[in-house]
């Protein structure tokens, strides 16, 4: 695939809905773009990042959203183009900075991208960041398709300097991980100058600044009445109308064609979602006796619509409402095609069953019988699975119910099997500290149990930090165990203050925890969780002491980056003679609780097996067989 | 190289794996490779938040006529490549039909919810097979994994599965067709991988 700034206008180019957000930021000539990674946003920053130098630009992974959103809004009042993307949780943790960036307005074109995860396949819960947009007031679009997620990009520049306002692009997993053809378009040749001028006012002051936005928001409904990313297709006159954006326009199409229902339902796809296009709305709304709302996630141009529809003349023809209210389309999760089929076969009553009832009871038994679950875990070799056994082992050892306060990271698998449930708490980023702190001012009321608050390294730079400086002042008792892997795993190895790399490949000198910490005045401990003895004595010896905060750094490096690097540091095998299965009394430890996906359980000889495919030759399970029956040989 | 078409609009085509088995690759190898000859394609999918361990589905619809949504209506399905058995009966479960062929590499991979007590179990692999079988209009058992360590390394398998994919006929591709995205992709590897690309066509022979 050629690089996402080849100079090939027309040219047709697979691309993410990510690269194509990319893509549109740079045809419009961006100057400046900021992010921190999260699911389904993290592809668009490195895909501007990697071409960064060459285009004579600027692109960087900031501590956290916030930043992000801050640093691009600096660059916009400097005259340059600027772009922060992030994940629907980003989102809200900027809307004090969105709320009052309203009120003081832009220079050059400033663009936020919101990536919404529905069905939260990959975040901890699912939010609609739509009514950000309509809370807060940015004018808001979204990408019906791939083209789309480019070209709306790249206007939303142009709207954002006419308005001289913030505008929002709102993106969906479907479509920021899907990859579809996109047509290219061309690339500015301009140098870019910042300066700022010093004559511009600051801000207005409420309520003259609401009024203001109010105004901006009016000259933004009415340049998106006519706006092309609004269409219409169906016949002259529908019996019903799916009004729809975002990927569930892909699936709206799909499901009128499987059901041949295009002489008799039509689809009005909108693009510009907020401010609603109410006169593009209301001429349809008159015309059409039925309308079918399907939108990820919740009922945003439904309540929009509705609320139209009691603002009409009195008089007017008004039709029927389908939809999330009325129950036909799920208010939660992620949409898909088999769910507006659905709908509408009961809206039109008609007969549809997606396979013959022979093949799909045959189908059903079968999976039944052989479909086993296959829970996401952590990887083979994983430090987290390490420190977690720690963990594991020292709350037990200590025996006073101690427990994890989690935190947002590979880490979270802490909640399952994979780290051994000892994860109890999970909110957001910088949380587990948050509420070990609370937790650990209640030795006054009885409270007994040791608490421990899980982060990441990128998740300590980007919250935690605040959350141990208050423990540090109020003397909160908990142990902060920092899972540093030295990269932001989950999301794709991106670089954060602690690697000592930048976005743009540049070296950067690294914050270190350790002195951070210390520079506070709490007790620091290194550790490198695969010497589970040491670790599980150094962690028990802080939860044995009382007071303040202290910190245990778990410190080993992401496996995955290490295997992209190394050869495995072991051979793994299992000794058939002093693996004694059934007789072990054991009970299957190492395949049943330690539950590393390189280990099998053979059933026929009764003892364990590597899988030589999965196994990433880390060797910890040696030491967690009782009968040292797992060798591990040094390569 | 002879002028292929699609044999059907839009063909449906599901990519299924696990985490770390590189479905993906496979994916981009193919369509960016029809996207340069004009289709139109999409290329969806659903994977676990873990690097590792969950089910990789990759949706792939391919037409000359409309741009196609991310996911298939259910039964939609008129191609499985299954990189893992019980994966493959997955898919068929939602998007098969009784016209679906499917293409499988008969390796289990274990996951954590098996212990091997009474509870969870991996099933028996015949019965597996003779399952995915009877749910699909063909079905090509292809030994990727042991194949792929025959020719020297088992992360070949995505590559030697593509070939066996082409090789039934299914794709409007062919070897040739497939060179430039896999030179791209593997600059240092081409050779190995052509050879599994190959070897994979060679297995679904008639």
């Amino acid at each position: 695939m050629p690089a996402i700034d080849i100079e090939a206008p027309g040219m047709a180019m697979l691309l993410m809905g990510n690269e194509a957000i990319a893509r549109g930021a740079l045809e419009a000539g961006i100057g400046f773009a900021a992010s921190y990674p999260g699911t389904p946003s993290s592809e668009i920053l490195p895909a501007i990042a990697e071409v960064a130098k060459r285009r004579g630009i600027y692109a960087e992974w900031s501590v956290n959203e916030m930043v992000a959103m801050e640093a691009a809004t600096g660059a916009s009042l400097a005259g340059i183009r600027a772009m922060a993307s992030m994940k629907q949780n980003g989102v809200q943790v900027i809307t004090d900075f969105l709320g009052n960036l309203v009120m003081s307005g832009t220079v050059a074109g400033l663009v936020l991208v919101s990536c919404d995860d529905p069905g939260s396949r990959n975040s901890s819960n699912e939010q609609d960041t739509r009514f950000a947009a309509k809370w807060l007031g940015l004018p808001l679009l979204e990408p019906g398709n791939f083209q789309e997620a480019k070209d709306m990009t790249r206007w939303l520049f142009d709207l954002s300097e006419e308005l001289k306002s913030v505008c929002m692009l709102r993106c969906v997993s479907k479509i920021s991980h899907t990859r579809g053809s996109v047509r290219l378009g061309e690339l500015p040749r301009k140098e870019l100058k910042a300066s700022y001028d010093l004559t511009r006012i600051p801000r207005l002051v409420n309520p003259v600044g609401h009024a203001a936005l109010l105004k901006k928001l009016e000259q933004a409904r009415e340049i998106f009445e006519i706006s092309p990313f609004n269409w219409y297709v169906g016949p002259d006159s529908p019996e019903l109308l799916i009004i729809t954006g975002g990927a569930c326009w892909l699936y709206s199409r799909e499901a009128v064609k499987v059901l041949k229902l295009e002489d008799r339902v039509g689809i009005l796809k909108l693009g510009t979602l907020w401010p609603l296009p109410e006169k593009l709305v209301a001429s349809y709304l008159v015309k059409v006796p039925q309308v079918l709302f399907f939108e990820e996630i919740d009922p945003f141009l439904e309540q929009s619509v509705m609320e139209l529809a009691a603002s009409l003349p009195p008089g007017s023809p008004r039709p029927v409402f389908y939809g999330k209210r009325s129950g036909h389309i799920n208010a939660y999760g992620e949409q898909d095609p088999n769910a507006i089929i659905r709908a509408l076969a009961r809206i039109m009553n008609v007969p549809y069953q997606f396979r013959g009832g022979e093949y799909d009871k045959q189908a059903e038994e079968a999976a039944q019988k052989y479909v086993i679950m296959r829970s996401g875990t952590l990887c083979p070799g994983c430090p987290h699975k390490a420190t977690f056994w720690v963990i594991k082992n020292a709350l037990k050892l200590d025996g006073r119910y101690g427990f994890v306060t989690g935190d947002i990271g590979c880490y979270t698998a802490g909640l399952g099997p994979g780290g051994f449930m000892v994860v109890k708490t999970i909110y957001c980023m910088g949380a587990g500290a948050g509420v070990a702190n609370g937790l650990g001012q209640l030795g006054r009321f009885g409270f007994t149990q040791p608490v421990i608050a899980a982060c990441g390294d990128s998740t300590f730079y980007h919250a935690a930090v605040p959350a141990l400086i208050n423990g540090v002042y109020n003397n909160a008792n908990f142990i902060l165990a920092v899972f540093d892997n030295s990269a932001t795993s989950m999301t794709g190895f991106q670089p954060h203050p602690g690697t000592g790399v930048t976005a743009m490949g540049d070296p950067a000198r690294v914050v270190s925890i350790e002195a951070l910490c210390r520079s506070m005045g709490v007790r620091v401990e290194i550790c490198d969780p695969f010497d589970i003895k040491n670790t599980t004595a150094t962690l028990l010896d802080l939860m044995a002491m009382d007071g303040g905060p202290r910190v245990i750094i778990m410190r080993h490096g992401c496996e995955l980056i290490r295997a992209r690097r190394e050869e495995p540091p072991y051979r793994v095998y299992i000794d058939p003679a002093r693996c004694v299965g059934p007789n072990c009394g054991c009970d299957r430890l190492c395949t049943r609780v330690f539950a590393c996906t390189g280990l099998r359980w053979n059933r026929e000889k009764g003892k364990a097996e590597i899988d030589e495919l999965i196994c990433s030759g880390c060797g910890l399970c040696t030491d967690v067989c009782p009968q040292g029956a797992i060798i591990r040989e040094a390569l | 190289m002879t002028v292929k078409t699609l044999i059907k609009d839009p063909l449906n085509l599901i990519i299924v794996g696990v985490a770390g088995q590189g479905n993906v690759v496979i994916s981009l190898l193919i369509c960016n490779t029809l996207v340069e000859k004009g289709y139109l394609v999409t290329f969806g999918q659903t994977y676990p938040s873990q690097q590792r361990g969950g089910t990789v589905i990759n949706y792939i619809r391919i037409s000359r006529e409309m741009e196609y949504s991310p996911i298939l209506p259910y039964g939609y399905a008129d191609v499985i490549l299954g990189m893992e058995p019980v994966e493959t009966l997955r898919m068929l479960r939602q998007y098969g039909n009784p016209g679906t062929i499917t293409i499988v590499n008969p390796r289990p991979l274990y996951s954590i919810d098996i212990w091997g007590g009474a509870a969870a179990e991996y099933p028996d692999l015949d019965e597996l097979l003779t399952a995915i079988r009877s749910l699909s209009a063909r079905t090509w058992v292809v030994k990727a994994t042991e194949e792929a360590q025959q020719l020297g390394s088992p992360i070949l398998a995505n590559v030697l599965l593509t070939g066996a994919l082409i090789g039934t006929g299914a794709l409007p591709l062919d070897a040739e067709s497939l060179e430039p995205a896999l030179l791209e992709r593997f600059p240092d590897q081409f050779d190995a991988n052509m050879v599994a690309l190959k070897r994979g066509m060679e297995l679904v022979k008639p």
